[in-house]
């Protein structure tokens, strides 16, 4: 019964994440699309913590918190790079 | 100092499976630690043996602040966001504050709970001549062009000044 | 504790989901800035807060420690979550505001003033 609700939460999230990118095809500045593809990582962060509660797997968290790690180095290159820095 | 038992801590708490750590796991993560601390030693290399950050006092009022007022202000932030985009009534614009803090670590933690709290976001800081740091926050609704600091953030100056300097 | 872990969940994806609508109602990047990184932030705390409570309560009825696992390394990735994001954010608006990109209908823009200020003094 609960597993069921965290299925139908993952689910819309992942809509959610989907969603965002298009925002990320259509941002006028380069700036939005950074904003949107900041908000998708943290999106897809949250989905792996409630997949791993699905599927029952604990590695599904480790891989989540590497990706945050990642994905914030990532967000600050690409701020270097809108400020001309790269 | 403080790196070393931060590194040392994080991984055992990622190496416990639930049923206790071995001896073997300790020593591993007491020698990564210190190969941690060495490298971080290029970037502070006076801080290497001091024990700032490692007050026990301090650490409590942080805990105090994370679930006190933080978490209220985050609410609150959450609910008024969710009003604004609602609605659509936005009044945006950029203030400047001179918070007094001169500190980086009270400056950093002041930065990430202006951002986390309701309607502020931190856009830049810079030094003021004349002592302490200026904050440039971004206010998503001015109700005054040369505000105060209790008026865009409420009692975080103090408690970041008591906690992190 | 089956009702707070649900109720857990639809606030957490109730925020995510505002976050979405945020991303395309308001009208530029500060804006928009401010509603995704608050919304999304804190609907990954709730969510996750979810998953920790339901794995205590594994935890307690089953007695088996890969449960506690997934509580303390769901804690973690929720640390490292709310110390990144607020930085990162503060990262684009900076690069931003560096760039030359203008908050669109703002009322007052002081670090723009002070730039010009600074640069008229040197120049």
């Amino acid at each position: 019964m609960t597993l069921t609700v965290f299925a139908w939460a993952a689910g819309i999230i992942a809509l959610c994440a989907f969603l965002m990118s298009g925002r990320l095809i259509a941002g006028p500045t380069v700036a939005d699309r950074v904003v949107a593809l900041d908000s998708i990582n943290t999106l897809v962060v949250a989905l792996m913590i409630l997949l791993a509660v699905i599927y029952d797997s604990v590695v599904m968290v480790d891989v989540a918190i590497v990706y945050a790690g990642l994905s914030f180095v990532g967000t600050l290159f690409l701020a270097r790079y809108i400020e001309g820095g790269v | 100092m403080v790196i070393f038992v931060f590194s040392v801590i994080v991984y055992l708490l990622l190496a416990w499976s639930g049923n206790g750590i071995d001896m073997a796991e300790v020593i591993i993560g007491i020698v990564l630690g210190a190969i941690l601390a060495f490298a971080a030693k290029v970037w502070n290399p006076r801080k290497f043996f001091s024990f700032y950050g490692l007050n026990p006092a301090r650490w409590g009022m942080f805990i105090i602040y994370l679930f006190g007022p933080f978490l209220l202000g985050m609410i609150k932030a959450n609910l008024d966001v969710a009003m604004r985009v609602i609605t659509g009534k936005i009044r945006p614009g950029i203030v400047r504050i001179n918070s007094g803090l001169k500190g980086t670590l009270a400056t950093t933690m002041l930065a990430n709970s202006i951002t986390l709290t309701p309607g502020t976001l931190t856009v830049d800081i810079s030094e003021d001549p004349e002592g302490g740091n200026l904050f440039y926050i971004h206010w998503i609704n001015v109700t005054d062009e040369n505000p105060e600091e209790g008026l865009v953030y409420g009692t975080f100056g103090k408690w970041a000044r008591r906690v992190a300097e | 504790m089956n009702a707070l872990i649900i109720l857990f969940l639809i606030v957490g994806t109730l925020f995510n989901f505002l976050g979405t609508v945020a991303l395309y109602r308001f009208p530029d990047v500060y804006t928009r800035l401010h509603g995704t990184t608050k919304c999304t932030t804190f609907g990954s705390i709730f969510t996750s807060a979810a998953v920790v409570l339901f794995a205590l309560q594994k935890l307690a009825s089953s007695g088996e420690g890969r449960f506690g696992t997934l509580a303390v390394h769901a804690v973690i990735a929720v640390a490292a979550l709310l110390i990144t994001n607020p930085t990162g954010a503060h990262a684009i608006a900076r690069a931003a505001h560096r760039s030359g990109i203008m908050p669109k209908f703002a009322v007052v823009d002081r670090l723009a003033e002070d730039q010009k200020k600074k640069g008229g003094v040197s120049a």
